[in-house]
């Protein structure tokens, strides 16, 4: 295996059983690579599959066909699943029913604990983990006093105490109100650049998509598009078929090529507006 | 409304009581609530009166709260105080209207039954006004973890019983904003028969049982998210450690039983 991939997930199938009885395959022979140190937004609808390629991607389910590498681990070796729980953090969706602790520093704590690191070490990489979500004043608050962003950002720092390499945030930014949102990302970038944490972000907002370094969009169980940002948006057409929606700019700059006006491909709002500017003052 | 709710009873502080370990504390009251038992005169019951005044003294609570715990109980004592005056019998006669006396056991035995309900639950009240519930349920953890041995559940127990404080601010916003969703689409809460009323309370009941499954199945799999494996192999960031003050609780301990036992009848 390349020493560069950190993820890997080759050929992998899932099936869930519906009430019914009947088996509904989820994943049918995915086959996906994660770079070390890269930032991977996964995109989808409800029931693309993406939610249940991360519960693999940290043995949280084992794939019923092909195989799930987590840094060389195969996650269906039994012994291996505590090291690749350590390796890979998840962040759910509902900002409230991932906090264990009663307070900030036992919530962070938990984590070392379950690794049973030493006591007298966990002190310190609470503190360290809580100053690199910027939540250290609120070491002995309870949870239910703070934000949905802040409550996020504590379910960051129980990861990062860990000192895992991978963060997984699954829907993690669904709950949160638009300043939340951008405290999260603001900050999943932040540690993806500066402690060079692979961050894979599954969201269904492709706002949140353009920064990343790829973007996978799966449909139906499977990888329908994989590439840089702009390689996938470029496809609107493609991404409409599937139902899925394009950042702002990207589908404002598709409506004006629709109306004849041409303008260069753009991701990004501020670049759009310059475009538009610039069209306006040369005509 | 439900938003500041106090977990507990727990009166935050920095008073000797409050500083001392939550074991010692707990060990302290099960000898302390023997003794109470042991007592059987008017010696006996006054060095614990002496001693729960000064435990109260040493916890630096001003005496409302003290007081407040005796609130749910005083219906019981007065119950006990009623019964006993009217129905023990023996020593001198003080009070006689036909059948019916009041003698001297049944004055006695009126305070030191009343006596003996009112210290156990100031005592106790006095644990959990300076305990956080989460020492709390660590010391118990730390305590009954010998009975893990013989295949009692202690540290499932415990995490139970913290996860259950941790979640209890989250249930009361959810009640909270149940009983206003159900007030909008015109539930009426606060009228009609005490049948009704307690009908009216199945359509809260009901999406807050939901809810709160749904939560534990989240919140289960996010423990395991984060390598949660049971009690086996697990550290604690809380180092509880026994101080100079577990020394005088134990020798404060210690003194009332030879007191007690030595004085009593």
């Amino acid at each position: 295996m390349n020493e560069e991939n950190l993820l890997a997930l080759q050929e992998v199938s899932y099936t869930y059983d519906d009430e019914l009885g009947s088996r509904v395959p989820v994943l049918k022979d995915v086959d996906l690579t994660i770079q070390k140190g890269s930032f991977v937004s996964v995109l989808g609808h409800n029931g693309s599959g993406k939610s249940t390629m991360a519960k693999l991607m940290n043995a949280l389910l084992l794939p019923e066909g092909g195989k799930v590498l987590v840094a060389g681990m195969d996650t269906s070796q039994g012994e291996l699943v505590w090291e690749i729980r350590r390796h890979v953090g998840m962040v759910f969706q509902n900002p409230d029913n991932q906090i264990v602790g009663a307070t900030v520093e036992d919530d962070v704590a938990f984590g070392l604990e379950n690794m049973g690191v030493d006591p007298a070490q966990m002190r310190q990489r609470i503190d360290e983990a809580l100053a690199s979500v910027g939540m250290e004043p609120y070491l002995l608050a309870q949870p239910h006093r703070l934000s949905g962003g802040q409550k996020q950002r504590v379910a960051i720092a129980g990861i990062m105490a860990m000192r895992p390499s991978v963060i997984i945030l699954d829907e993690a930014t669904a709950m949160l109100d638009p300043q939340g949102r951008q405290e999260v990302l603001q900050l999943v970038r932040r540690l993806n650049r500066d402690e060079g944490i692979t961050i894979i972000n599954i969201t269904h907002f492709p706002e949140e998509a353009v920064y990343s370094d790829k973007v996978v969009v799966m449909n139906a169980g499977e990888v329908l598009m994989e590439g840089p940002p702009g390689d996938v948006f470029n496809q609107v057409e493609r991404l409409k078929a599937v139902g899925l929606d394009v950042p702002f700019a990207v589908r404002l700059r598709h409506m004006l090529a629709a109306k004849g006006i041409d303008l260069p491909f753009v991701l990004h709002q501020e670049e759009l507006v310059e475009h538009v500017c610039r069209l306006l003052l040369t005509r | 409304m439900l938003q500041n709710i106090a977990i507990g009873q727990y009166v935050p502080g920095h008073s000797f009581l409050h500083r001392a370990d939550p074991r010692s504390k707990l060990l302290f009251i099960i000898l302390f609530a023997t003794l109470v038992f042991l007592a059987n005169n008017t010696v006996t019951y006054a060095v614990l009166v002496a001693f729960t005044l000064y435990a109260g003294l040493l916890s630096r609570l001003s005496l409302g709260y003290i007081l407040k715990s005796l609130k749910p109980v005083w219906i019981l004592i007065v119950f006990t105080i009623i019964l006993h005056i009217f129905l023990t019998k023996g020593g001198a006669v003080y009070f006689q209207w036909g059948w019916f006396t009041v003698e001297e056991r049944g004055i006695q035995q009126a305070i030191f039954i009343s006596l003996r309900l009112g210290l156990l639950v100031v005592i106790s009240s006095l644990l959990t006004l300076t305990t956080s519930p989460i020492d709390l349920t660590e010391g118990l953890e730390r305590l009954l973890g010998p009975f893990g041995r013989i295949g009692v559940p202690v540290h499932e127990i415990a995490l139970m019983m913290s996860i259950a404080i941790r979640f209890i601010p989250t249930l009361m916003e959810e009640t909270d904003k149940i009983i206003k969703a159900q007030t909008a689409r015109g539930a009426n809460f606060t009228s009609g028969s005490l049948v009704k009323r307690a009908q009216s309370l199945i359509p809260i009941a009901i999406p807050l049982f939901v809810s709160a499954f749904r939560r534990a199945e989240d919140l289960a799999l996010a423990m395991e998210a984060r390598g949660y494996r049971g009690g086996v192999g697990r550290t604690r960031l809380h180092k509880l450690a026994f101080s100079w003050r577990d020394a005088g609780i134990a020798a404060a301990g210690v003194l009332l039983a030879i007191t007690i036992g030595w004085w009593r009848a």
